[in-house]
Formats: structure tokens, sequence, C-alpha cells
């Protein structure tokens, strides 16, 4: 388990990565954390012709309060996202889901756009940006920008509207408003592993205590970030079981699960039912609404 | 006999080397110019390999050699049968270096040797192989058809062996019991998966002597097959085990085609050579076990007595046999457990599929024995609305008993014959530990109450440890007033260096700390077979008592002489041999070594040895019986399948405890290896035997966060089988986890009237199954 | 194949070599420099054997897994691999100490990977609860203890550190 032979940059400003980056085009890779790129070139899985090393780039790695958002730029590692008290603070979806991804020391090294740009359908990071409907900056030749939706971004399996000589260099995750409540529930087969399903969800109240809005994002059940409608479903009451039911009803029916090793297709779009309705009880909760006197077992 | 070390809970000396990175693994072993190999494997479960071409590998700069089986006899060959047994009708084993045909993933066809493993895989890429895919047999059922395709040709069908042992008349007594239960109870594969991969180097040293360092557990055996297969004088063949970093079983496999191809090269090329196994290697270059699949019937009356028991079973072997037929034996022959079994029909096939050939993994065969029985008492218990520990109570072997003989043969060929053990205190030793009572009265009523799932389950078993033929141990006092041993057996993290020093101190009146043992070096012990079988602390744990008892003998002896009084008037005591009574005139164990090794004069008959030095084999023609009793009280989200243990008890009786730190250490690496093939390891094939779970990523080895904290207690009865009452501990604490879970995952479930569990391993996908089959969700009343 | 020369500091000790891109971090660590007692699990990241501490100028020492990485990407790095943790070998670390005095390894060969974990775990968790260790050794991997007696000798090391009572 060596990797093959590939040409190594590992530039000092990002024109300079861009320029690398136009140049090669689909025979380069970006190398940031490595997390998931480096098992893939041991096993010779992946063989690009050329790596373009992006963690000396400068000016990448940060987290800045823009009002509405937080922009994080693409090299802020994990570790710094979950331990950052902004983002806690401002969006503690995205810090409650940071802990499930993988373990502390790929969380030392991985960073936030390379789990975007990575795009594994069974990865905490998107389900966060899409459920947010946050956005993801891309850097192309000559330094030009484009914000792109998640929904435009996170195309299948593995895959994204990224194009050859593109690189994220910024991802924008909305703030959580006042009377809002957010919950990233997971299961995985074993600590630390993608999920079997995951379900990033989201709610805001408004002063009477009804739903205003409700989002979510589903993982594992499908080629990326799965994001079924639910606001309709709830919004406007004070969700009880019925409404909650009918929400999970809605994940369950978005999900386009697979069968696979760990699990089969229908168990895992049973789970998105399940893990949906758990979430969204969580989301309510913490935003002071009603605690879901849904019931429902399990711990 | 002074037992002052002896059952002391004391800190191994090995581990301040371990805990400091100055630990010699054999990838660790460093010798200047070493040249690096790496295998080309089949990528297919069966084909036919209609050429080979290795001409642009060779001409890759940094490739010093290439090796296919067409080089040399030796590289294309069968392999030794390590253990032929006359059921064993058709016996076969794999080769170095596939030609002709390949029969699993990953076997290997050709190596290449280079400057570094790099450069050697970058050449793999450039071997050319024409293969002729051909059907591959993936599982068990299949395996058994007669039209099925055939793993080796030459054969009318797939079976290697078929096996049948009885006691009593099973049929007679289902006839007149009053019950007959059916079950159909399946186990599937998993692998061993030590921390450290196999590997190997060899060198020749400028004595000419062949060196090799390999991760093994069985080094004096290899270095004798070794020798043998590539024509060397075995006193110029070195095989050192150095620390090994786990190995559980298949370890003990010989010979691997790379234990025959790495020293092969290295004499080709005049080059130290080594090779490292990958992990990704390691899921197919390494033997696997566990695939097994059971029909049971088990007879039985009213009062819950079982009269007679009758297995049918097939045992998945994978494409060669070299190990024989010892899990599927050893299954049958573990299955009666603790339980009075009379009327008892033990029949297997062990049949060859396309997939990685199977040796014994830690347990080997005797999870599947303790899942069958416990399964089968369960499922009576509830047939008869009975508790089964009541049942396990009404069929236990009573104390008075032993020796207890089945009147069948166990795997080492002796008769299966229970020395010693007291099943009914250690049942009410565990169900008292984890307040078995009160759970069922109170807490589980509770729990229902509440919606929730929270399940019992118990599961006692017996273990055949320390077995033959023979370990030896050679103690010697130096003149520094050191004690050197040396023993056969190597150590894969067990504590050797620790506990045998702990035996022999005892015997010399020194501290363990003075006490340095050798193992695993060819050179420095000659004769052994290995670490397996839980039996190197009962094998060679007696041996070097029985070595340091005589060292002790013979410094009584030759201190009279010295201090001028009775032998009988002597003792041995920090470091010295001294007049009881009066401590002053003391000689140390030092000058009594020197002066038994004198530099004029004669030694004092011809039969006497010189030095303050003992050789001494112990070969018992029994094993020694331990057992245990594993309880756990577990929880199931009904809603997801998922799993959580709440509290996990082991009471466990491998007789006299030389370091009760040790053992519990193994129970507890044991629990964790059980609970893994319970929920989260599992090797998958597809239909052409491809390995779908040949990553960690992919096979799930539980983490801190999967295992919970393990209480564990003592049970002490001795085996009088050997003179420090020891049984074997290693296996112990994996053998009846799979038994234990299904049971407690039943009850946990009970209420809902799901289906009983019949295999292993499971996962949340398969419980959330069977939830949803047996209908609604619990409801919290 | 183009070579680069890189220097990296390893316990205190800086070392130049010349090395081709795509050398792992962790066969630079074990065979360029000699420095074997970091182990090689499963080169895919999962096991944790080959845990060493990447020391970041602003986070301090962090625990990264090296056959993740290439040697070249630590080109100016401070590393700590598990040669470094004792001053010397009369003076282990407190973690040392406690995985030997606890029965906290067997066949020794995840050993290093789990101290070089921990020893920034305990420094953000002076005082750890059993749940908050386990969570934390969670991306290491052992065969042999069942992780009960690594998880006890980190209590104690807490406790000998200074953090909790080491109960």
């Amino acid at each position: 388990m060596k990797p093959p032979r590939f040409t190594y940059f590992d530039p000092h400003t990002l024109p300079e990565a861009l320029d690398l980056l136009q140049a090669h085009g689909t025979d380069a890779k970006v190398l940031a954390g490595g997390q998931s790129l480096v098992p893939m070139l041991n096993m010779r899985l992946a063989r690009p012709a050329v790596l373009v090393d992006v963690n000396r780039l400068p000016g990448l790695a940060y987290i800045r309060d823009a009002g509405t958002y937080l922009a994080i730029g693409a090299l802020t590692r994990h570790r710094q996202v979950e331990k950052s008290p902004l983002v806690a603070a401002r969006c503690p979806l995205l810090s409650e889901a940071i802990r499930w991804v993988g373990h502390v020391q790929i969380r030392n090294r991985g960073t936030m756009g390379g789990s975007i740009a990575h795009a594994d359908p069974g990865a905490e990071l998107p389900a966060v940006v899409a459920a947010l409907g946050g956005r993801i900056v891309l850097a192309g030749a000559g330094g030009d920008r484009r914000e792109v939706t998640p929904d435009n971004f996170f195309l299948g399996w593995f895959m994204t509207s990224l194009q050859p000589g593109e690189m994220v260099v910024e991802v924008r995750v909305p703030t959580a408003p006042p009377h809002s409540g957010q919950a990233f529930v997971e299961l995985a087969r074993r600590s630390g592993d993608f999920a079997l399903c995951g379900v990033a969800a989201h709610v805001e109240l408004d002063d009477a205590g009804r739903v205003q809005d409700a989002r979510m994002a589903l993982i594992g059940v499908g080629p990326g970030p799965i994001v079924p409608e639910v606001a309709g479903v709830l919004a406007g009451e004070r969700p009880g079981a019925a409404a909650l039911a009918a929400a999970a009803d809605r994940a369950r029916a978005a999900a386009e699960p697979e069968d696979d090793v760990h699990a089969t297709a229908d168990y895992r779009r049973h789970l998105a039912g399940v893990l949906a309705r758990r979430a969204l009880e969580q989301a309510l909760a913490r935003a002071g609404g009603p605690a879901a006197a849904a019931g429902g077992a399990g711990a | 006999m002074t037992t002052r070390w002896f059952g002391a809970r004391i800190p191994r000396s090995e581990d301040s080397r371990l805990v400091t990175g100055r630990g010699t693994y054999v990838d660790d072993v460093r010798v200047p110019g070493t040249l690096h190999a790496a295998f080309l494997r089949s990528p297919f479960a069966a084909a036919r390999i209609k050429s080979i071409d290795v001409s642009r590998a060779r001409t890759l700069p940094g490739v010093h050699l290439v090796l296919t089986g067409f080089d040399a006899p030796v590289l294309r060959n069968p392999c030794p049968l390590l253990i032929p047994n006359p059921q064993l009708q058709h016996p076969k084993t794999q080769v170095p270096l596939a030609t002709e045909v390949v029969r699993h993933v990953g076997e290997p066809v050709a190596c290449v040797v280079a400057d570094s493993r790099y450069e050697a895989e970058d050449a793999l890429e450039l071997i050319e192989v024409d293969w002729e895919p051909l059907p591959a047999v993936h599982y068990l059922e299949q395996a058994a058809q007669p039209d099925a395709p055939r793993v080796h040709a030459d054969l009318a069908d797939n079976v290697a062996a078929h096996m049948v042992q009885q006691s009593g008349d099973f049929a007679a007594a289902a006839a007149a019991a009053d019950h007959v239960l059916k079950l159909r109870l399946y186990m599937d594969r998993g692998t061993a998966s030590s921390m450290e991969t196999r590997g190997l180097i060899a060198w020749v040293d400028p004595g000419g002597a062949l060196q090799v360092y390999d991760s093994t557990q069985a080094p004096i055996p290899i270095r004798n097959f070794m020798a043998a297969m590539l024509g060397l004088p075995q006193s110029k063949v070195r095989v050192v085990a150095p620390d090994v970093g786990g190995g559980f079983g298949p370890k003990v496999m010989m010979m691997y085609p790379e234990e025959v191809v790495v020293p092969y090269a290295a004499l080709q090329l005049g080059r130290p050579v080594k090779w490292i196994e990958d992990r990704r290697e390691n899921f197919g270059a390494t033997t696997q076990e566990r695939d097994q699949l059971h029909e049971v019937e088990v007879a039985f009356n009213r009062d819950g007595e079982i009269v007679g028991l009758k297995t049918v079973y097939l045992h998945d072997q994978g494409a060669y046999c070299p190990y024989g037929l010892q899990n599927p034996l050893i299954t049958g022959t573990t299955l009666p457990g603790p339980y009075r079994l009379r009327n008892y029909h033990m029949e297997f096939r062990m049949l060859y599929t396309h997939k990685p050939f199977v040796t014994p993994y830690r347990g080997a065969g005797r999870p599947h024995g303790v899942y069958v029985m416990e399964r089968c008492i369960d499922a009576l218990a509830r047939h008869l609305g009975a508790d089964p520990n009541d049942v396990r109570r009404r069929n236990f072997i009573q104390p008075e008993e032993f020796p207890y003989d089945f009147g069948l043969t166990y795997q080492d060929g002796a008769p299966l014959r229970y020395d010693s053990g007291n099943y009914p205190e250690m049942l009410r030793m565990l169900l008292e530990m984890i307040e078995y009572d009160q759970f069922k009265r109170e807490d589980q009523p509770r729990y229902r109450a509440a919606g929730r799932c929270v399940g019992i389950g118990v599961a006692p078993y017996v273990e055949g440890s320390g077995i033959g033929p023979f370990e030896g141990v050679r103690v010697t006092v130096e003149p520094s007033g050191k004690v050197m041993a040396a023993t056969s057996v190597g150590t894969q993290g067990q504590g050797h260096y620790t506990s045998f020093a702990q035996i022999i101190a005892d015997q010399l009146g020194v501290t363990p700390r003075d006490v340095f043992l050798t193992t695993g070096d060819t050179d420095k012990f000659n004769w052994g077979t290995g670490t397996f079988a839980s039996r190197a602390a009962v094998v060679a744990g007696t041996a070097a008592h029985l070595a340091a008892a005589a060292v002790r003998e013979k410094a009584l002896e030759v201190a009279s002489r010295i201090l001028e009084a009775a032998p009988e008037d002597l003792e041995l005591a920090d470091g010295q041999v001294r007049v009881r009574g009066v401590p002053a005139r003391a000689v140390s164990l030092g000058q009594v070594a020197a002066r038994a090794m004198p530099l004029r004069g004669t030694l004092p008959s011809v039969d006497y040895t010189p030095g303050l030095e003992a050789i001494r084999y112990f070969a018992p023609s029994v094993g020694t019986f331990a057992s245990g009793a594993h309880a756990a009280i577990i929880e199931i989200d009904p809603e997801t399948g998922d799993m959580k243990v709440l509290r996990y008890c082991v009471v466990h009786d491998c007789g006299n405890v030389i370091n009760p730190m040790i053992v519990e250490g193994q129970v507890h690496g044991g629990v964790a290896q059980g609970l893994g093939g319970v929920f989260y390891e599992k090797l998958v094939f597809d239909e052409n035997g491809q390995c779908l779970t040949s990553t960690y990523m992919d096979y799930l080895l539980p983490t801190a966060r999967e295992v919970p904290e393990i209480e564990t207690d003592h049970l002490e009865t001795p085996s009088p089988l050997n003179p420090l009452g020891m049984k074997g501990a290693g296996e112990a604490g994996v053998i009846p986890v799979a038994a234990m879970m299904a049971e407690a995952i039943d009850d946990a479930l009970d209420h809902l009237g799901t289906e009983k569990i019949t295999e292993m391993p499971l996962n949340p996908a398969r419980l959330r199954a069977i939830i949803a089959a047996a209908g609604a969700l619990p409801q919290a009343r | 194949m183009s070579k680069r020369t890189i220097t990296v500091t390893v316990n205190g000790q800086t070392h130049t070599a010349d090395v081709e891109p795509r050398l792992l971090l962790s066969d630079f660590i074990r065979h360029t420099l000699g420095l074997t007692g970091t182990h090689v699990g499963c080169e895919h990241g999962v096991c944790g054997a080959c845990t060493v501490l990447w020391h970041d100028p602003e986070d301090g020492p962090l625990a990264v897994r090296a056959c993740l990485t290439f040697a070249v990407q630590a080109d100016g790095a401070e590393l700590t691999t598990v040669e470094g943790l004792a001053p010397d070998p009369e003076h282990l670390h407190p973690l040392q100490q406690a995985f030997m005095d606890e029965h906290g390894l067997q066949c020794g060969f995840c050993t290093p990977g789990f101290l070089m974990t921990l020893v920034p775990f305990l420094q953000e968790h002076p005082d750890p609860t059993d749940a908050e260790i386990r969570a934390g050794i969670a991306g290491n991997i052992c065969r042999c203890t069942g992780y009960q007696n690594i998880v006890k000798a980190v209590r104690k090391a807490a406790g000998q550190m200074g953090g909790g009572d080491g109960a």
C-alpha cells in the first residue's frame, strides 16, 4: 500500500495554486488535509499525475462572522471549527456535526474545504451546508470567484460542480437566528465511521412558538446530501406527533439509498425517517418550542 | 513450595521497552542493504493462469528479482500438511506461487524484489497475467451441492473431510425423550486482524547461515520446514520471532507462501530481503475463520434434562487445509460444555470454497460449539417456560464427577476427559455478580414499562487447553547470579517474560526481575511447537517450573558442599543459598553457579551435568479443561436496531493463576474480539468470491467506544494434571460471547415476539429487520 | 523522479534528507530516520498506530496520522514521536508509567500511537471522564487489551499529572 508516483507542487500563493490547477486540468488533484485522498493514493485507487498541495497557502484558515453567515476559509481544520466558540455560539449545528467527523487525528488535519469538495455521501459537513442553505465559494483561473448553492454544488456520489482548475476557497454557513433550534443526529456502524444515516435539522419559531421555517438534510441515504421539503408539513403549527410523522415520511420518501455491506437500502430508508423525527424533536426542543410529545421509544 | 511470586499481580518486565518505542517488531529489524519484496496476488477467486509475463517488470529500474512458480520447484510445490487425520480424506495445501490455477483472491502468483517497497509495487503493475476466470464457490451450501464448481479439479467434490463421532445412541434417546427441538444455526467469517500484520526479513550472514526474523507464533517448526524446503541443514537456519504485534492464531500457520519465497529470494540475491504484509493483503493472504452451518436436534425431558443432541454441520475451509480439520473437530468436542451430554452425535463435512483458507483464530471452533449448545439451552428453556439457568443447573457436571469422560476424541487425539472444575459455583458467582434475579424481577419489567428493550444473557463454557505434545525450558543460573531462561514458545503479548519469570523466581529464591527470558529464537532453544491452543502457560510454564526446580535441587546439592550442611537444612532466598535459621551462613547463587562449573578437578559423576543449569520438557498426555461464564445486560434501540452493552460480567476459572493482571487482560481482549464477531466484524464475499470488506473502513474492529467495561472475577479449581495446577487462559474471553449475546438479544426483544437469533454476526439493519418482522414497536405504558 | 530536500525536526533533532514526494511520513520516520517506535498498522488512516505529534505554532501539539501525510509536507515541521516522550529511560512520561502499571498494553504494537494521541488529550482534558477518554482514543485500535486497562491507565496518568484525583 504505497502511493504511485506523482508530480508534487506546494504553491505558496493562491494565484500560483490556481495557475497550477489550470495548467494541469484533470491531471491534477488538490491535496488539503489528505485524510480521504491519501488512503485512495496508498491503495492506488486514485492516480493523479499531479498533486497540488494547498497547505502552504496563506490566509485560507479563518472563521469570520459575516452577520447572516460565518465565512470559513477552506483550509480551516475541522478541529479549529470544533473548538471555535464563535461557531458554537453562532452555528451550533456545525459545532455539533463536526464532532461526528472521523476522530481527533482526522480532524486535526482534515479541512473544511476538503470535506466539502470531496462530497462523500456519508459525510457530515455537506449536510450542514445543504440543510442551512449555505454557499460554497470557488476560485478559478485568474482568481475569478463564484458562489455556488449546495444544490448546485453537490451533484452525486463524490461529484460536485467544481471545474478543473477550480478550488474551494471558502464555505459560508448561515448563522442561527433567534428562536431557532438545530440538531445533528447520526447512526454509524462504529464510532467515527461515515453515517449509515445522519440528519441535520434546523427549525425557526415565531414569537408565538409556531414553526416558521424548518429545513433538514440527510446523509448516507443517497448520492449526496438530500434535502427533503419539510417546512410545509411543520410550518404554522406546534408540531405534534402527526406533523413529525409527516416530516419523517418526507425524509423517507426523499431518501435514495442503496444496499451495501453495512445495511440494506430498506433499512437506511427506515432510518432516515426515525432520525429525521429525532432530529426535529431535538431541534424543536432547543428552539424552545414544544418538546415534541410525540413519544416514540428508544434511548 | 514457596508461592511468593506465583499469583502476584506484578507489572510486566517487557513493558518498559514497548512503551518507549524500543520494541523490535519484524519491520523494525534493520539490516544494511535490505531489499523489499511485494507480491502479485490473484484478483480472482477462481481462475486459470494462461500465461505470466514478467519481462517488463524485470527491466524497471530498482528491480532486482522477479520470481514466479516457474522459476523453481520449491516455489510451486505444495507446502506441508501440518496435522493429518484419517478422516481428512482429501487434503490440499497451498503452493508458494501458483502456476496453474488460483483458488482465492489474494493467492500469490509472483514476487518482485526491489530497492524499495514503493518500486516493488510499481513493478507489480507491469506484470501481465492472462487470466481465464472460472466460476467461484463462495458459500457453504453451494460448496456442498454435487454440481457445484470444484475448488480442486482432481477431487470428485468439495469435501475435504467427513468426520462422525458419537457417544451413546442419539436416535434411541430422541425417541424416548419428552421433546425434540430442531435448530439451524450459522456463524459467518471473520479475521484475527492483529495490529501488526505478518512479515519477515531473511538474509545470509557472513558465516553462511540463513537468518530469518519472522512475525510468527511457531518459529521452531518454521525453521524446520524452511530448512527442509530450501534444502539447507537445519543448523544453518535460524528463525527468530522477535516482538510480535499480536497473533491470535493465524500466525501459527506454516508455511505461508511468503515464508518460502522471501528466504528463497534472499538466498538467490545474497542480499537481505524483507516483506511486510500490508493491511489490504492481510484480508486475503492471512488465514481466516468461523463460517460454519449447523443443523441441530436436541432431545430433552420436561424437567429440563437434556438426553441427547445431534449436530450435523458444514465447515467452510476455504481453498486449502494445511492445518487439517482442527477447527470443526474442536467445535464438536467443545459443544458439550459443562453439561452431562450423553447420546451425542457430531458429524461434519469440511468443504473447500474459493475463499482465503482457514486455520484457527482465537477460539478456533470453540465459539461455534458453545453457540450451538447454548442456543439449544435457551430454546428448550423457552419451550418449557423455564429460566435457562435452571436448565443449566439441571444438566451441569457436578464437582464430584471429575474426571468426566465423554467418550469422544479431542483435537489432540486424546480422550475428551475433563480433569476438574466447579460449574455450579461458577454460575452462582456470575449470577450474583450481575444481579440476575434482581434484573429479572425488578429492572427488566421497569425497562419494558418505559418502552425500552433491555435483556440479559448468560453463557458458560469449557475450554480444552494446555494440550501436548510438549514444550521445553532451559534455566541457567549464571555466575553473576542472574537467571537466564530460554523457551521454545514465542510470545505475542501474553506476558510470558513476566509470568514465566514468576514461576522460576519462586523456585530459585530470586525476584522475577533477576530472571531474563528468551523466547522464540531457534538458536536459543531447539525443540518446541509454538504458542497456540491456550497452552503456553500450562505446557511451557510447567516446563519452566520443572527446570527451575531441577536447578534448585542442584543448587542445594552444590551449596551443601560449600556450606558443609545437609541439603535439607538449606533454603534459597534473596539470591542466596543459606542455612535455615542461620542467615549468616550463606553463599550467593552466583558463587554456587561458579562452583558448579569447576576449572580443575572433576565432576562428581558421569551423568552429572556441569553448570547450574537444567532443561526440562513437559509433555502432557491430555489437556486440562478451563472454564468460565459470561453474562451481559444489553439494550436494543427498537427503532434503529442499534445495540449497546450496559454491563458485562465474567467469571473465569483457569486453575491457579500465575498473574491475575495478565489473565484479566487476556479476558478483556478476548471479550472485545468476541463482541467484534457479534456486531461489527464480518467478512462479506460476493458471488465472485470477492471480499467486499477488505479495509478497516468496512471490516469494523471495535474501538474503545464499542467495548464496554468488563467486570471479572476468578474461580480457581486447580488442575490435577500439572504441578502448579494451571489451566489455559488465552482464548477464553472470546469463546462464549456469541452464545451469550444471542441470549441477551433474544431476552431484550422477547416481549415483542421476535424470531430468535440463529446467526452471527448481527448488525443494526438485521436486528431492525427482526424487530420489524415481529410487528408493532414497543410502547411505553 | 525528482527528489526534494526537506528539513524536519523530530524530538528536538533536526534532520535533512532527500525524499521522493510520494514517501509517506510514516516511512520517513521509521525507515529514513530509523525511529521505529512509530508503527504502521493499516496505511489508510483508521488504526492510529502511526500517530505522531505535529507541533502547530498556534494550536500546539496535534496528534496526526503519519500514514496520511507525505514527508515533503512536513518540511520545516516539528514533530514528536514516542522516542521523544520520556526525558530519559529512567524517567518515563506519566502516561508510559501508567500504561505499565495498569497493564495497558499486551503486544505493544498499538501503544505508541495511543500514547501520542493521549499527550494532547490530557492537556485538553486534565481530569477526563471515562466517556471522554473512550472518545479520545476511539481513533486508535487495540486488538489485545479490550481498552479497559488503557482507560484505567489514562485515569491514573491524569491523576499523577495533577489533573484529577486519579480515581
